[in-house]
């Protein structure tokens, strides 16, 4: 019986450990989403984390969404030519790009380059008493630390979804003017006649959220750390799963939420 | 005046405080040793609020500690951590000043900086330390930075954790006579805690030996060396014999 039981308690372990890590995760934001609205604010910080999360990301996510985009055009191209249909790059690019590689690349190089350096640089403050130097100089660690990055990810990241979307685009544009032979015209006007303003809507709907999640997760994880070299590590590697996982399912989700029929 | 009354703390099994009673009285200087994983830290924290104890209670000055305004109360303490605790992405002077760059007690920032600047001449270093980062800075000036940080808003009561491990004999009585004087001059009430016999002399006026998370003996500091407590003994004349088991 002991041996049928094992399990099913180890499956129940696993699923307790599961939602109780979801509520703390929950409960976090929640603080958090608190803390924004009642001061002291710090918006030096606040300045400073919209630095770092947006406008220092802007070449990582500008790079990638311009090879994602050229490479977009290159396989529509050559998957359209089996069935006659390479006229429509500039469309299937556009909506490709804005609706959801554009903001799901963006999500998670942010994971990996912003998730991780908060997780990191929060965990380091945690193992080195600099959490707790804060508390005795009457300065609450979630409106000091977690509020401007969480505000920075929710302001910046959807910007910089925008402007990736455009330079995705772009980069499909000039591979296909370049090198698959469209007219430049003809393909910015097929774009700019394709794209309705609710793929662009959802584009920075989803960058908001996963730049939430982003920094959220980075935050949530470093505060949570372990001690040692070894509870900032796996403080660091467990942020950026959890914010990937999450923008991946989140991301799901949202288009679903606009674009189901 | 500081009273810890019959507090309880445990960290899953580990039993780290277990019915402590302590009293400091306002303007003294109390040194807690014991050894190490005894729950020192954890007494410091708990009085912060750092760490919430299970039961018991502290009071600061005849009020509840973990009641009423938090930042009003975190206003009126000081504290050196072990480590330095220094943010390493400020400049010095910006670590001293943190608390006079924001919050109730927020001032200019030219003021700020003469303040940091002043306070770090107290604690023996040059101006030209203000505008270096913390990873610029040796173990004993890192220390000296925290002092002058602990200090820098002039609190009614100051925590020295651990202050001179990890320094050279010369470095650990400068850090214990700059400690003293600032204790003295400043009239705050101070406690200490430390393996370091040298410091305990140089630094209390009274002190307290926690073993098993409860104070085993506590008395003026002149009164150490002839206590006739055995634990007390073991550990200033650092016997391996003796009630305290060696190995922990």
């Amino acid at each position: 019986m002991t041996i049928l039981l094992t399990p099913v308690a180890r499956l129940g372990r696993a699923v307790l450990a599961a939602m109780g890590s979801v509520g703390r995760v929950a409960l976090f934001f929640f603080s958090a989403l608190g803390h924004i609205f009642r001061p002291p604010y710090y918006p030096r910080e606040l300045l400073l984390a919209m630095l770092n999360i947006g406008w220092l990301s802007l070449p990582v996510v500008g790079l990638t969404a311009m090879f994602t985009g050229g490479a977009l055009a290159l396989q529509i191209y050559s998957g359209g030519a089996r069935f006659n249909a390479e006229s429509v790059v500039p469309q299937i690019v556009a909506i490709g790009m804005v609706r959801e590689l554009g903001p799901v690349m963006a999500g998670l190089m942010i994971a990996a380059r912003v998730t991780s350096s908060i997780a990191a640089e929060i965990a380091t403050m945690k193992v080195t008493e600099q959490i707790d130097a804060l508390v005795t100089l009457s300065t609450n660690p979630m409106k000091y630390l977690t509020v401007p990055r969480l505000l920075a990810g929710l302001i910046t990241v959807p910007l910089l979804v925008g402007v990736g979307d455009v330079i995705g685009i772009a980069g499909g544009y000039f591979v296909a003017t370049e090198n698959l032979g469209f007219n430049a015209a003809a393909y910015l006007k097929n774009t700019m006649d394709f794209l309705e303003s609710l793929d662009v809507i959802s584009s920075l709907v989803k960058g908001c959220v996963f730049g939430g999640i982003a920094t959220l997760m980075g935050c949530y994880y470093g505060m949570h750390s372990g001690r040692g070299a070894q509870g900032v590590g796996q403080a660091t590697k467990s942020s950026v799963e959890a914010a990937a996982v999450l923008i991946l399912a989140a991301n799901f989700l949202i288009t679903g939420a606009f674009f189901s029929v | 005046m500081i009273r810890l009354e019959n507090v309880h703390k445990s960290f899953g099994n580990n039993h780290v405080l277990r019915g402590l009673t302590l009293e400091v009285p306002k303007g003294t200087s109390m040194v807690i040793i014991g050894g190490s994983g005894t729950g020192k830290s954890v007494a410091l924290k708990c009085v912060l609020g750092l760490v919430t104890p299970d039961s018991g209670q502290i009071l600061v000055d005849g009020k509840d500690a973990t009641k009423g305004d938090r930042d009003a109360f975190l206003a009126r303490f000081g504290m050196l951590f072990q480590g330095g605790a220094l943010f390493d992405s400020m400049s010095v002077w910006q670590n001293v000043a943190f608390r006079l760059l924001r919050g109730s007690l927020k001032r200019p920032a030219a003021e700020a900086r003469e303040i940091a600047i002043e306070k770090l001449r107290r604690v023996g270093l040059k101006p030209e330390v203000a505008d270096l980062f913390p990873a610029e800075l040796s173990g004993g000036m890192q220390k000296r930075v925290g002092l002058a940080r602990a200090i820098a808003a002039e609190p009614e009561i100051i925590f020295f954790d651990e202050p001179t491990t990890g320094l050279d004999p010369i470095m650990s009585g400068v850090i214990n006579e700059l400690i003293r004087e600032i204790v003295v001059e400043m009239g705050a009430t101070a406690m200490t805690i430390t393996h370091d016999m040298t410091s305990v002399r140089a630094i209390a006026d009274n002190v307290a030996m926690l073993h098993d998370g409860v104070i085993k003996w506590t008395g003026p500091v002149a009164e150490m060396d002839h206590s006739g407590d055995p634990y007390l003994d073991q550990f200033i004349h650092g016997r391996a014999e003796g009630p305290i088991e060696a190995v922990r």
